[in-house]
């Protein structure tokens, strides 16, 4: 059998650096959820307004964020402002405002989506049963919205997490990154470490998504009959 | 007394290109008691005309008066207080997915500032009125669209209504299921004096239970009058065209039940 390098990650504290980097991922992906949730559902329930001048913005803003691949982002934020403006940003920092923008976009149109899945006579009748426009939101509509929106948002978290993995393009010592200082660390006492280490790594997102898939799925199975 | 009257009731609807006229100059009145049938084929303002008796739809010009009072001139909160003595029910049911049946049925009375305990209590009258108490814990999911239904209108007597608005109410039931839910409407109407106006397309919904009919055709009222009348001396060229179709359809069934 060939030796599959993972005694590396026996020696001195090298489990736990790795650890460590996955808490740096999961800590940047995590701040950047509860931002995106934060201002994403504003956003999303503004974007269900019949206004030209409002649609046209979000919209400009969600294709910038579609169009746009992640590092690139990363890279302005992080090199761009610096050069522009003289902003010393700290590389996590940088990381979680690029997340957030990203989710943001990602969230509100989630939620736009939501809202506008809701048939019109749902309106109607709550609004026959005498019910004024707060309780029609907070009783019969949100409670709806809701449902339709979790599976979808939990689903973006984990890609968000996984999407961290780009980060270390600026500098953050995340989990990849910390397995490739080992790696390159244990070369020669080591040669065949990568296969251990990448394969920990993968194994450690999984252990990072897959409880969050796993959620989603049974909400989803939970809420679809009931 | 007319418990519903509708006078010169005009709605256009602003469209990008062009103005629709979905009703032009109704005037109708629904008298206490009655059970009132709207037919005309879709697109003749049925629903637009329903929609004006609770004000779902304001009209563009006209009054509504429910019971003497305008409801165009109602404050919004006086207009919702209003609302709850016309019930209505829907083509689609309407429920609340994620409550269940006797949870759905509590959602008026609950709105209206009951306690939780008393409308659950009187949530079981009413499922027991539509027949449909041993379902109190189902999910609407459960259930079938005739039982759906019969949900509706046990939460529509939950708010104790006087009117009960029908907007093709039997139009997604089979012909069975919609005998069994114009049966109930009927029961209702005798048993509680709850004035019922039908909107459909369906003849056959109006000959089981309507005492007078209004037959639309494109905005405007065609004719009005006692049922068997319309029925049996219709005098426009909708009811005529409607009755024709009728026949027409009879005699097909009776064709294919004679091999």
């Amino acid at each position: 059998m060939p030796n599959l390098g993972i005694e590396v990650l026996f020696k001195g504290s090298n489990m736990l650096r790795l650890l460590g980097g996955l808490w740096v991922s999961l800590r940047i992906s995590l701040i950047a959820v509860g931002f995106s949730i934060l201002l994403g559902i504003p956003l999303g329930i503004l974007m269900t307004v019949n206004s030209k001048i409002i649609k046209a913005f979000t919209r400009l803003y969600l294709e910038v964020v579609r169009v746009m691949p992640q590092m690139v982002l990363l890279f302005i934020v992080f090199f761009g402002t610096t050069r522009i403006f003289g902003w010393n940003l700290n590389a996590e920092i940088a990381s979680v405002i690029v997340f957030s923008f990203w989710g943001t976009a990602e969230m509100a149109d989630l939620v736009r989506g939501a809202f506008i899945s809701i048939p019109k006579h749902q309106y109607e009748s709550a609004r026959a049963l005498g019910m004024n426009s707060p309780a029609i939101f907070t009783v019969v509509i949100l409670p709806q919205t809701v449902r339709r929106l979790l599976p979808l948002s939990i689903n973006l978290v984990t890609r968000m997490i996984k999407t961290t993995s780009l980060v270390m393009m600026i500098g953050v010592v995340e989990v990849l990154k910390v397995g490739q200082q080992i790696i390159e660390a244990n070369r020669t006492s080591s040669p065949n470490a990568a296969f251990g280490v990448y394969g920990t790594v993968f194994l450690l997102y999984f252990i990072g998504c897959w409880p969050i898939s796993m959620l989603s799925k049974y909400l989803e199975k939970r809420w679809s009959n009931a | 007394m007319p418990v519903i009257e509708l006078k010169n009731v005009t709605k256009i609807f602003d469209e990008k290109k062009s103005n629709i006229h979905a009703l032009s100059d109704i005037t109708l009145s629904v008298e206490e008691g009655e059970i009132f049938g709207v037919i005309g084929l879709s697109g003749a303002g049925k629903s637009t005309l329903v929609r004006c008796m609770n004000l779902l739809e304001k009209p563009t010009s006209g009054e509504v008066l429910v019971d003497g009072k305008n409801l165009i001139a109602l404050s919004n909160k006086d207009l919702r207080l209003m609302r709850r003595e016309i019930g209505m029910i829907f083509q689609h049911f309407n429920l609340l997915m994620q409550r269940n049946v006797r949870d759905n049925v509590c959602f008026p009375m609950e709105i209206a500032g009951m306690k939780r305990r008393e409308a659950r209590e009187k949530a079981m009258e009413y499922l027991e009125i539509v027949g449909l108490r041993e379902k109190a814990d189902a999910y609407p999911v459960q259930l079938s669209g005739g039982q759906k239904q019969r949900v509706a209108i046990a939460r529509t007597l939950a708010s104790n209504p006087r009117i009960i608005l029908c907007d093709e109410a039997t139009s997604a039931l089979d012909p069975q299921t919609t005998g069994t839910i114009l049966s109930l409407l009927k029961r209702i109407n005798k048993d509680y004096g709850i004035t019922v106006v039908v909107i459909t397309h369906e003849m056959r919904v109006v000959e089981e239970i309507c005492d007078r009919v209004a037959v639309l055709d494109q905005g405007t009222l065609a004719e009005i009058g006692p049922v068997k009348e319309v029925f049996h001396n219709p005098r426009s060229n909708a009811a005529k065209n409607l009755l024709l179709e009728r026949r027409i359809n009879q005699m097909g069934a009776n064709a294919a039940d004679g091999i």
